[in-house]
């Protein structure tokens, strides 16, 4: 440790950190444009000049490390002179126009030169101007405001991986801007507005709407991934205006994703409902909340008694509150119903009774130590889209050596380089796993897993052996399960053969599900076959596929589009139509639940709700309302405590959100020790089957065949199913501006060339997808990252509802 | 002995009074037989009716005004009709009655504009903080104080009223900021 002293306050700091760094400890302030935390240093703003002893110039102190004895002056005449000196410089081709700047009041630009600048100016020459790019949708530039700090070319190099701003021309001539015209597409390009110290990158649907000073900020949690970013939302009379990061070492560092930022402009979307409706003979009528609650209740009482238990299912979002999922699962249980699920994207519930107590990220891994760990093996993810913020942790890990790998079923473009990748054909993970499996058992000698059948038929590739002496050899692994392969029809075997993998390999296992409290839905027992706390139920419900197959006579939806947002959305659409009663507690009046639902009661969006959420590495955040619901529109919470109440169920007396949390609170604490750690289970080797074949000894939903190497040969091509990044949750769709970016374009057929020439496809052109009868014209994108016998037609957008279940085999023709 | 002394000092008090008021007695009625008073009065009379004389005609005629007065509101244009006004909003924060309301958006040419622009002249204490904050001399106090509200809710100037104003005394207000330029 070297002692330095900077204003007469002497400190100790880690030798080798720089001026600005322990000023910043001591909370001397000194001002900085280029320096940022979280970035690397550029040391060309030149603003932070300090006076430091011995030293015949001011020196910059982002640049400057600490030496032993060291002494810094940050408000001698030296270094005011030099930073007024700086300043004047800064200003002479800055606008002098902050009122008709989205920055004024939050500049710190301004702020400095209120406080570090002179009144006065020497110069008296003609502005340099530039002229303003077009960047997308999200981000609006002022490019003459620009200082040249270049924060925002280093956030995209070093941060978020991807090279899209970047400086042109040196000295007077050097711009920022995108090389080609083309926009920043980044999933977390939001991050340049907050990173940007004046106002030339800016939000673009916040432009000129409000100043920094009318707003109210109140703590949030972000609600469309499982990370649970930290934001802060900023409120003026009642109105949501912007979304911010809030800083969260331990989450999200600074930083969130487009999404999570850009999603509010959902809230007052044109189709938000705002009272209660009652469908009568065809036709929709508003009514009173006393009217639909007694209607609700008399239904559903109804369909108890005359066509008994299992007739009835509530199906959640995984985007509710721990608190809603609690007294979800109370009030329906209380009636005997166990048909409950929230696990909307999940194709495979074979494996259910030994998942772990909740989808986590591995045992003791929490979010931040993803840096840390040595060699990470992806399987079946696009965590680029997935998980934005997680994606920007294993780009810092493998910046630090650390090694990704990755088993796909296409050749996702990531912002950090894999040390090795497998892209398996038509889907089928069993057979990138088994390759995996088998060069690990070899090398380690294991016999453990020669007993599996088939495995002895597999003879691993040299990128499989790659990859097994990688996890091998690693000091701390971790294994992460994406959408594709938690989403897939074999979801059980890949669960299996990952936790051999990790058995084998000391790695920990984590699951990265869909939905902001997937988590939370596991604890507080939302799920058919388990209680509160994971204890298990004596006689359990139906899963979700099966509740779409079985056609009840009704359904009780909670925050769902049920068309876009469950795999099966044509069998969900198919099952609803045919439900006597149908219930939906929406913030949306969509067409579609119009048309299947038989009473829509309003519920509010996260920014008027409050509850907790549970993130992936278990971490409960609480959060509250930050405005007050729209019109008759109601916390999820307060309708289903009414509910209870009109149904005449004992024990839901709620005052207040925390009763709902202590309850369930102490149902946990008395169901600790149950033996569900929070380790991936899986099953046990022995309980894989014949990869493919889907037999299985326990009793589940009966499925079709699953592809396997064996059934796409030939000219089947099985349909990749990702669900767009920006069509996630009814929210997210509604968002403007996010709908207008690159990853929200209309849906398209992508395929590799040489499939399209099989096919007689070309760029541009239309293509006409066939499944069972049904059909859709789509444009073709060729795309190499497309591997053989797979074309990529995304899900949860509605011209490709009628198209099959994700991963089933379709056809496809010119149109 | 003490109260002895107080004893004696009254009786002479109450002589004297008595005394006075007699004499004040004859004095009022001498007054009000010689209508003395009226007298005083008619001089005042007198006087101011041979003084120069200040009362104005209002409404007809008016006292001259500072160029400083602070009356109702305008939001002015520039001379090729384009509104000053950039919805930089420091009238609505400096504003110590929050009696401004802005709402803003980028126009379609892209310029920074407000859709709503509104003073509540109820809240309003007419300090003129907003006219001085205003960068660009929009928002301006005009020298008319005489206006009345026939209905609730016209207390409320809206945008399109604040610029009618601005339209209709354009030629005032520009000529009452020429004469306090070199002050400002």
């Amino acid at each position: 440790m070297a002692e330095i002293e900077i204003d007469g306050k002497k400190i100790n700091v880690e030798p080798g950190s720089m001026v600005i760094e322990a000023a910043d400890q001591l909370g001397v302030d000194i001002p900085r444009f280029c320096y940022h935390k979280k970035l690397s240093i550029a040391a060309n703003c030149r603003m932070c000049l300090v006076d430091v002893e011995k030293s015949p110039k001011p020196l910059p102190a982002c640049a400057t490390p600490v030496t032993e004895g060291m002494k810094v002056w940050t408000r001698s005449k030296k270094a005011l002179e030099a930073q007024k000196a700086v300043m004047e410089f800064l200003l002479i081709n800055h606008p002098l126009d902050c009122p008709i700047c989205d920055q004024g009041g939050e500049c710190e630009l301004q702020d400095i030169s209120m406080g570090y600048g002179n009144a006065l100016s020497y110069f008296t020459e003609g502005k340099r101007v530039v002229k303003d790019k077009d960047i997308g949708p999200l981000i609006s530039t002022d490019m003459t405001r620009c200082i040249h700090c270049t924060r925002c070319v280093r956030f995209g190099t070093e941060v978020a991986g991807i090279r899209e701003l970047g400086a042109t021309g040196r000295g007077e001539h050097m711009e920022i801007g995108t090389f080609i015209e083309h926009n920043v597409d980044s999933e977390v390009s939001g991050n340049v507005i907050d990173l940007c110290p004046v106002g030339a990158l800016t939000s673009k649907p916040f432009r000129f709407t409000a100043r920094g000073w009318e707003l109210n900020q109140f703590h949030g949690i972000a609600p469309h991934d499982c990370v649970g970013s930290n934001i802060l939302i900023h409120v003026r009379r009642n109105q949501v205006m912007r979304i911010v990061p809030k800083e969260n070492e331990a989450i999200n560092e600074v930083w969130i994703s487009d999404r999570d930022r850009f999603s509010y402009e959902g809230l007052l979307s044109q189709d938000r409902l705002t009272h209660p409706k009652i469908k009568k003979n065809g036709h929709w009528h508003t009514v009173s909340w006393q009217e639909a609650l007694d209607v609700t209740a008399k239904s559903l009482k109804d369909i108890v008694e005359n066509q008994g238990v299992n007739e009835l299912a509530a199906i959640f979002s995984p985007n509710s509150t721990v608190e809603e999922f609690y007294l979800g699962q109370k009030l329906f249980r209380s009636l005997g119903i166990h048909n409950l699920d929230h696990r909307l994207r999940q194709l495979d519930f074979r494996d259910q009774d030994k998942a772990p107590l909740y989808p986590n990220l591995g045992l003791g891994l929490t979010l931040s130590d993803i840096e840390n760990q040595s060699v990470i093996l992806l399987v079946g993810s696009n965590i680029r889209k997935e998980q934005p913020i997680i994606s920007l942790k294993l780009r810092k890990m493998t910046l630090a050596g650390g090694k990704a790998l990755a088993i796909n079923v296409q050749d996702y473009p990531y912002n950090f380089d894999l040390a090795e990748k497998k892209i398996v054909t038509g889907g089928d993970l069993i057979f990138g796993l088994l390759g995996l499996v088998k060069a690990i058992a070899v090398i380690k000698k294991s016999s453990a897993v020669t007993a599996l059948p088939g495995l002895s038929e597999i003879i691993p590739s040299e990128t499989d052996k790659r990859m097994a002496t990688l996890l091998i050899e690693g000091q701390k692994k971790a294994i992460f399960m994406g959408l594709d392969g938690h989403c897939h029809p074999d979801f059980s075997e890949i669960m299996a053969l990952v936790t051999l993998i990790s058995q084998m390999t000391d790695a920990t296992v984590g699951v990265l599900s869909d939905g902001a409290n997937s988590a939370g839905g596991w604890l507080a027992g939302f799920v058919p076959h388990r209680l509160p706390g994971g204890q298990s139920v004596n006689k359990s419900g139906f899963n979700l596929k099966s509740l779409w197959e079985k056609e009840l006579k009704s359904y009780c939806l909670v925050g769902i589009e049920p068309e876009l947002d469950c795999a099966l959305g044509a069998r969900a659409l198919q099952a609803l139509s045919k439900a006597n009663f149908v219930v939906a507690l929406t913030a949306y009046e969509s067409e579609t639940l119009k048309t299947v639902a038989h009473v829509l009661l309003p519920m509010t969006p996260f920014t008027e709700n409050e509850g907790t959420y549970v993130n992936v590495e278990g971490l409960w955040q609480s959060f509250k309302g930050v405005v007050l619901p729209l019109e008759e529109s109601r916390p999820a919470w307060k309708i289903l405590r009414v509910m209870g109440n009109f149904l005449g169920l004992s024990d839901f007396e709620y005052e207040e959100c925390g009763q709902i949390m202590t309850e369930l609170k102490s149902v946990l604490k008395t169901t600790s020790g149950m033996g569900l750690g929070l380790g991936a289970a899986g099953s046990t080797p022995k309980n894989i089957m014949k990869p493919g074949l889907g037999t299985t000894s326990e009793p589940g939903p009966a499925r079709g065949p699953a592809p396997t190497r064996d059934n796409i040969k030939g000219s089947e091509i099985i349909r990749l199913a990702p669900v767009p990044l920006y069509a996630t949750d009814p929210l997210v769709r509604r968002a403007r501006s996010l709908q207008k970016t690159k990853d929200a374009e209309s849906p398209t057929v992508r395929l590799n060339a040489a499939m399209a020439n099989k096919f007689n496809l070309k760029a541009g052109i239309l293509a006409k997808l066939v499944y069972q009868g049904a059909q859709c014209l789509l444009p073709v994108v060729l795309d190499e990252s497309v591997p053989d016998n797979s074309v990529v037609v995304p899900n949860g957008v509605k011209e490709t509802i009628y198209l099959g279940d994700p991963y089933s085999a379709i056809e496809i023709y010119p149109a | 002995m003490k109260t002895k002394t107080t004893t004696t000092t009254t009786t002479t008090t109450e002589t004297k009074i008595k005394s006075v008021t007699l004499l004040q007695k004859l004095k009022q009625i001498a007054q009000s037989f010689i209508l003395w008073e009226l007298l005083i009065g008619l001089k005042v009379t007198g006087r101011h009716f041979f003084a120069r004389k200040v009362t104005i005609q209002y409404p007809e005629e008016k006292t001259p005004a500072s160029v400083r007065f602070r009356g109702i509101h305008a939001l002015r244009r520039y001379p090729n009709g384009e509104e000053r006004c950039i919805a930089c909003k420091l009238c609505e924060v400096v504003c110590p009655a929050l009696a401004i309301t802005i709402e803003a958006e980028p126009r379609k040419d892209g310029s920074r504009r407000t859709t709503l622009y509104e003073i509540d002249l109820f809240k309003c204490i007419y300090c003129g903080f907003c006219e001085e904050s205003c960068p660009v001399d929009a928002i301006v106090e005009t020298s008319i104080a005489d206006y009345h509200f026939e209905k609730r809710g016209e207390n409320i100037l809206t945008k399109e009223k604040l610029l009618a104003i601005g339209d209709k005394y354009e030629k005032e207000i520009a000529a009452a900021r020429t004469i306090d330029a070199k002050y400002r």
